[in-house]
């Protein structure tokens, strides 16, 4: 398949400030790509260099078969970008930031207009189409700004963190939308902060950590890499939670809490037979918890520095 | 089409866009007539019977000397609007939109530059209209009119270039609001208010040689018939200057990555 991004030996830096230290990405055609890391990563720097908006102090790209440095405006008629900070006009209403848009590509008046309301459509702001996007709530927001991005038809289209700060039903309509992007065949690169937006919307995740990726492959693969996954269970009192101590003893105990951690991946298969065999003893666990991999295990195992990335989540 | 009509349709696309913002808020081009015309009454009705006698005349003669100066406090009004509205376009989110976008890149200040120039015309009218109810009476015929609104447009276009220059410049629009101010008292630190005779020495020589009283006296020329003598050319060459500093500056600033 031929790339859609082309990227080696990324390099920025900001006076003595290191942003990017060397970043090779390779993102086929109709593929989507996370970029995966706490605040501070390079992430946002990565997308601003890709999509022109800064230069890099080093490095080559290519983007739809554009070289970013010679033909940057090349590179812009292929992609759009959505960037983290919203990209409308709160002066103007819904309809005429996308006719905005519309002439700004040259798309002509009446189709202009149609793709405009075609959108309005699709993104289901048809009723606050001719309210100012100043009176729009988050989730409207980034709907419109996406439906901006996408009124130039782009074939490349990044995304700069999508979905942070969204409440959780806007979050799964982004999903949603992103998802019948690349059905339609288009390219998304998009950075996140979350592993289970990665998970579920990227074929390929690379972890970027202070300016270098650390790790790259599927969902799946990085998972593997992570042993972070576990079921937690709690007792009643010290005798119960010893008792279970003795028969697991691959599990990690905790007195105070009176908790047991048993190493899982958190499978159907692997919940039962565990609980088989506490039944078979009959120890009873007052509470049980499972715990799957999140970005904090991932940087863990990835980095061996789990702050990094919890101090950057919250 | 080629790269001249995608630059020309580009700036046609920006302008639209902000002169609706100005029809949507039409208090804000309003309000750019608003202060002249505080300074227009204050004057002719509070210091007005005094500085009357001070030139040697009345009030009515008065309020006939200080038109000149607040139209010219009118185009520097306006040029604080466009340095706040390219302010708020530049340090917002839609800046990294059109700079990812396949767009002439000098669209978006052209498009500030001749929608500012439309909007503070329109507000000078507003103010020249508030004059002649008061009284004012010029005894220019259609070509000084005419002559006078190239002189208008001339200065317009000069303050607007500075100001879009500024708008880039600031670090967000609440500065931008702030730095254009000495250029709308400016008109007072020249022949806008008093004659320059009538100031001490060192102040007098500033007032004579500032941008603003040359194109005071071209104004004042055209609408009452007093001497222009070279204010006409004086004014023409500070415009130009202007002009170009604010252009060189507002391009290079705005081209400049924006490394964050």
């Amino acid at each position: 398949m031929p790339a859609a991004i082309k990227a080696t030996g990324l390099r920025k830096s900001y006076g003595d400030k290191l942003v990017l230290d060397g970043i090779d990405l390779y993102v086929p055609q109709g593929t989507v790509f996370a970029l995966l890391g706490p605040n501070g990563a390079g992430k946002t720097t990565t997308v601003q260099i890709l999509s022109t908006l800064i230069d890099a102090d080093a490095g080559q790209v290519e983007i739809a078969g554009h070289d970013l440095a010679e033909d940057p405006d090349g590179v812009r008629s292929a992609i759009g970008v959505t960037g983290q900070f919203s990209a409308l006009d709160d002066k103007l209403t819904g309809r005429e930031n996308l006719i905005l848009m519309a002439d700004l590509h040259h798309l002509g008046k009446i189709e202009g207009r149609r793709r405009a309301d075609a959108l309005l459509e699709r993104f289901d702001l048809r009723d606050a189409a001719g309210k100012l996007a100043a009176t729009y709530s988050g989730g409207m927001r980034r709907r419109l700004d996406l439906a901006m991005t996408l009124v130039g038809d782009p074939r490349v289209i990044f995304l700069d963190e999508p979905t942070t700060g969204l409440d959780p039903r806007s979050r799964r309509t982004m999903w949603k939308i992103i998802g019948d992007l690349v059905a339609g065949g288009v390219t998304v690169l998009l950075t996140t902060q979350y592993l289970d937006e990665a998970d579920r919307l990227a074929d390929q995740i690379a972890v970027l950590d202070h300016g270098r990726l650390v790790a790259q492959g599927s969902a799946q693969e990085l998972k593997r890499r992570v042993p972070g996954g576990h079921i937690r269970l709690r007792f009643a009192d010290a005798t119960e939670l010893h008792r279970a101590a003795h028969l697991l003893t691959d599990a990690v105990l905790d007195k105070e809490n009176l908790t047991l951690r048993v190493p899982s991946d958190g499978s159907l298969p692997a919940l039962r037979a565990l609980l088989d065999r506490l039944d078979a003893t009959a120890v009873q666990p007052e509470e049980l918890q499972v715990h799957t991999p999140d970005l904090d295990d991932v940087f863990f195992a990835l980095t061996g520095r789990p702050d990094t990335a919890k101090e950057a989540l919250r | 089409m080629s790269a001249l009509s995608h630059a020309a349709s580009d700036s046609a696309t920006m302008l639209r866009r902000n002169l609706r913002h100005a029809l949507r808020y039409p208090s804000l081009t309003l309000s750019v007539a608003g202060l002249p015309i505080i300074f227009l009454l204050l004057f002719v009705y509070v210091f007005g019977g005094a500085l009357g006698t001070g030139i040697g005349g009345s009030r009515a003669q008065y309020l006939d000397y200080l038109v000149p100066g607040i139209i010219l406090m009118t185009v520097a009004s306006g040029s604080l609007m466009t340095a706040v509205a390219v302010s708020v376009d530049v340090t917002e989110g839609i800046i990294d939109r059109f700079r990812t976008m396949a767009i002439s890149r000098a669209s978006l200040l052209t498009g500030h530059v001749i929608g500012s120039l439309i909007t503070t015309m329109f507000s000078t009218a507003l103010v020249i209209g508030f004059a002649l109810a008061l009284g004012f009476r010029p005894d220019a015929g259609p070509v000084e009119w005419i002559a006078t609104i190239g002189v208008l447009l001339m200065v317009t276009f000069a303050l607007t270039w500075l100001a879009v220059a500024l708008g880039v410049f600031a670090k967000s629009p609440e500065s931008a609001s702030n730095l254009p101010l000495p250029l709308q008292l400016l008109p007072m630190i020249g022949s806008g208010f008093v004659p320059t005779g009538s100031m001490p020495a060192g102040l007098r020589w500033f007032a004579e040689y500032q941008p603003f009283t040359p194109v005071i006296e071209t104004l004042r020329g055209l609408l009452m018939g007093t001497p222009i003598g070279h204010s006409a050319v004086t004014s023409a060459a500070w415009c130009a200057g202007i002009a170009l500093v604010g252009y060189v500056w507002a391009k290079t600033r705005f081209n400049r990555n924006r490394a964050r």
